[in-house]
């Protein structure tokens, strides 16, 4: 009997990429695509690794097919704006062998800054997006995107969303096929892509996409279900999975291929239902092409464009059934926060008492912009804060950024913040930076980049000095600081914020949630000497509890023992004791 | 069989990921179609987190909503009156005694509510334990949440020692025997 297997949507899609021979993987960490690649490393026959971005992973992806082996690139939605450069041409060369990019999109933000729809970025770059709805089909349609690729000499989009790549369901192991590498021919009307070869490869793009549609009818991925012909749905993805909760006795068209459309299949499903319904997530992709064909359905006037749909929805919009007669609680919110021991919490304290400004980036330390550190005024996305500090210099001029710096981690650095820097170092910028180094990408779940110095496969290499590279591109004042060691910060931060030149502090200190990485205490409060002044709960630490009579508890499973809120005490009435 | 559904919920840290992996398991050994779904990336930074798990022959919608919880397993009381409404009205609530402030009640902006298992069972089939004290007693205070889940798996349809082989294949080698003391202790408790 085959293996069948609980797997995660994100592990299926890489055992599908191993299935089908795939020989290259390149990614960079982004919730919610960061397992693919932490899954897809264990096999030895792939190689596969963290690009410093998703542009770069994207171009690794495409020299390997070009080469002639099967390629894929994996990162979130917002992930594919930034290897959108590469993906828009490559769309136009085509592939050597199967190029396959997966796109994890995040109804409902569970960790992303937008709830951006890839559909769109397909539509507009030509290319095919396949859509899974469950583990299996996350297998299967992997192996279905490779044919497809080398059949219609296109890169293929996966599109899969957060509820897709975090959820476990079976899955039926196949072995892989090896697949040989196809020689290579130099073929420069194809891979250059100069204003003569691109037209040409334009007018291909158009054919192969109407071929898509014309052959989809035929893919095993789109799926009439006719049962009960009064009411019908187009839908795909995990909102087929609603739709088969609450109208198990509908009939159903589930679109595997959601670009581009297969317009007569739709058209002869829609000829066969009284009433159409289209359910998509996000936006009006597939309602907006259906309804220009004349197709008379009902879409986004009742279903929402915004968040994550539900069966509750549906029941609660078509059924007008109320769904639940318990309310719930009003409760206290429990939004995330920095974990106790971060070392983040340490340097926004001191940016807390100095009132200084952050333009933040994408991390962990996002989370310092809301109460009670409050330090972090914008975030845009990686690598925005070092360019938009310089924007605002430039348009209010250097007075105006001394109380204000720069936040950004260490490998969102490495990802795009080098470019920004290097912009502010030519033209003359006198922000300061602070790099929040803590040796990981942490918010994903702790991926190595190229300053950790180790790689995706868990090889060691030398890592590439944060400190050496901003030296190297001319800033004169690079200052490494011990992200616990308050005073000394607090100076740091003051004398270069005040500096007329562009400056860079590196605050150190891992992320404590790293194997390994324990101080060696916990903190216990000295209650005889406790004043309650409450300066050791300013920061937020999720240790510390304020008592009834006014002094502090810490919860001793949960403390790290950083040892903040003891420096932040002026009584001693915080101290340290073995774990 | 009609599909049954489990919520676990808690404060991101917790480890709920590990119970939901043991909960899949027992469902996969007996034969049935399981969904989970989880959450990761920001929210489990000290946030509200939720775990799903569906099982039956066939399961479709991989998430449970309001009203539909046969089982649900809070890792903490202001977490289990947060999600008590999704218990269907003879849904069984399990929760761990315990008490995690969140930094809206840290920074003052809100209060934590008193006396929550009680409130909770005038509604609801309750079963409280305080998995910590248990936890540290057996000394690793990590284990709280396999104790809790012991507690939980008396309500379930599975036997006691398919319980204790899942929990063996699905935890790293050295860590099997506590974890499985552990879930003894929630199971008789």
């Amino acid at each position: 009997m085959a293996e069948k297997k609980i797997m995660l949507g994100n592990e299926a899609i890489a055992r599908g990429a191993y299935e089908a021979g795939v020989k290259v993987s390149a990614a960079y960490p982004g919730t919610p695509s960061t397992e693919i690649s932490e899954s897809i490393v264990k096999y030895d026959e792939v190689y596969a690794e963290w690009s410093p971005n998703e542009k770069v992973a994207m171009e690794v992806a495409i020299g390997a097919s070009i080469s002639g082996v099967r390629a894929m690139a994996s990162m979130k939605h917002v992930g594919v704006n930034v290897a959108s450069d590469p993906l828009y041409t490559a769309s136009y060369t085509g592939v050597g062998r199967g190029l396959v990019l997966v796109a994890a999109d995040d109804p409902g933000l569970y960790s992303s800054q937008n709830e951006q729809d890839t559909r769109c970025v397909a539509r507009a770059a030509q290319v095919p997006v396949l859509e899974p709805s469950d583990s299996q089909e996350a297998k299967d349609f992997m192996k279905f995107a490779f044919e497809m690729s080398e059949k219609y000499d296109t890169p293929v989009i996966v599109r899969t969303t957060t509820r897709l790549s975090h959820s476990q369901g079976m899955v039926v192991l196949e072995e892989r096929q090896e697949v040989p590498d196809k020689p290579y021919e130099r073929n420069i009307g194809k891979f250059v892509m100069m204003p003569g070869m691109a037209k040409g490869r334009h007018v291909y793009v158009e054919k192969r996409m109407e071929a898509m549609s014309e052959d989809g009818g035929g893919f095993f991925v789109n799926r009439a279900e006719y049962r009960d012909t009064s009411i019908g749905f187009i839908t795909s993805g995990i909102p087929y999975q609603y739709v088969r909760e609450v109208f198990p006795e509908a009939s159903v068209l589930k679109l595997g291929m959601v670009n581009p459309l297969p317009r007569k299949m739709i058209e002869e499903f829609a000829s066969k239902v009284d009433k159409l319904y289209i359910f998509e997530e996000l936006e009006p992709v597939i309602e907006e092409q259906v309804k220009s064909w004349g197709i008379e359905a009902a879409g986004k006037e009742i279903f929402t464009r915004q968040g994550e749909y539900s069966a509750n929805m549906l029941r609660r919009i078509l059924l007008s059934e109320e769904v639940t007669e318990a309310q719930a609680a009003q409760v206290p919110a429990r939004p995330p926060i920095l974990c106790p021991g971060c070392p983040h919490r340490s340097v926004f304290s001191v940016l807390k008492k100095l009132k200084i400004h952050a333009a933040g980036d994408i991390g962990c330390y996002t989370l310092g912009a809301v109460a009670p550190l409050s330090v972090i005024d914008t975030t845009i996305c990686m690598g925005a804060s070092i360019s938009s500090l310089h924007g605002m210099e430039m348009a209010k001029g250097k007075e105006y950024v001394k109380n204000w710096v720069a936040v950004i981690g260490d490998s969102t650095f490495m990802h795009t913040g080098v470019n920004s820097l290097m912009n502010t170092v030519y033209n003359q910028g006198t922000g300061t930076v602070i790099i929040v180094d803590n040796s990981t990408t942490g918010m994903t779940g702790h991926q190595d980049h190229a300053a950790t110095g180790k790689t995706l496969k868990g090889k060691t290499v030398p890592a590439i000095s944060i400190y050496h590279f901003c030296k190297a591109i001319g800033i004169e004042h690079v200052v490494e600081v011990d992200a616990f060691d308050l005073p000394l910060l607090e100076k740091v931060i003051q004398e270069e914020t005040e500096r007329d030149e562009v400056s860079v502090i590196i605050t150190k200190a891992p992320c404590v949630l790293l194997k390994g990485n324990h101080f060696p205490d916990v903190c216990v409060p000295v209650p005889e000497k406790c004043k309650k002044c409450g300066a050791c709960l300013k920061p937020g630490c999720p240790a510390l509890t304020k008592k009834e009579d006014g002094s502090i508890a810490i919860d001793a499973t949960m403390c790290n023992g950083c040892g903040l809120c003891m420096q932040l005490c002026p009584f001693d009435a915080i101290a340290k004791e073995p774990k | 069989m009609i599909t049954k559904s489990i919520m676990i919920v808690g404060v991101g840290g917790q480890g709920t990921l590990l119970t939901s992996r043991i909960l899949g398991g027992i469902m996969q050994e007996a034969g049935y179609d399981v969904k989970l779904s989880e959450v990761h990336g920001m929210a489990q930074r000290g946030g509200s987190v939720v775990t799903f798990v569906r099982y039956g022959e066939m399961v479709a919608e991989p998430i449970v909503e309001e009203g539909q919880a046969d089982v649900l397993i809070a890792f903490e009381r202001l977490e289990a009156l947060r999600y008590a409404h999704f218990l269907k009205k003879d849904g069984v609530l399990i929760v761990n005694d315990w008490r995690i402030d969140p930094i809206t009640v840290v920074t003052g902006a809100a209060e934590y509510p008193e006396n929550i298992i009680d409130e909770l069972g005038r509604k609801h089939k309750v079963y409280a334990i305080d998995a910590m004290k248990e936890a540290l007693a057996l000394g690793n205070s990590k284990t709280f949440n396999v104790i809790v889940l012991g507690a939980a798996a008396k309500h379930m349809d599975f036997a006691k020692e398919d319980w204790l082989k899942v929990i063996e294949k699905t935890v790293p080698s050295k860590t099997v025997e506590i974890n499985q003391k552990a879930f003894l202790v929630g199971y008789e408790s």
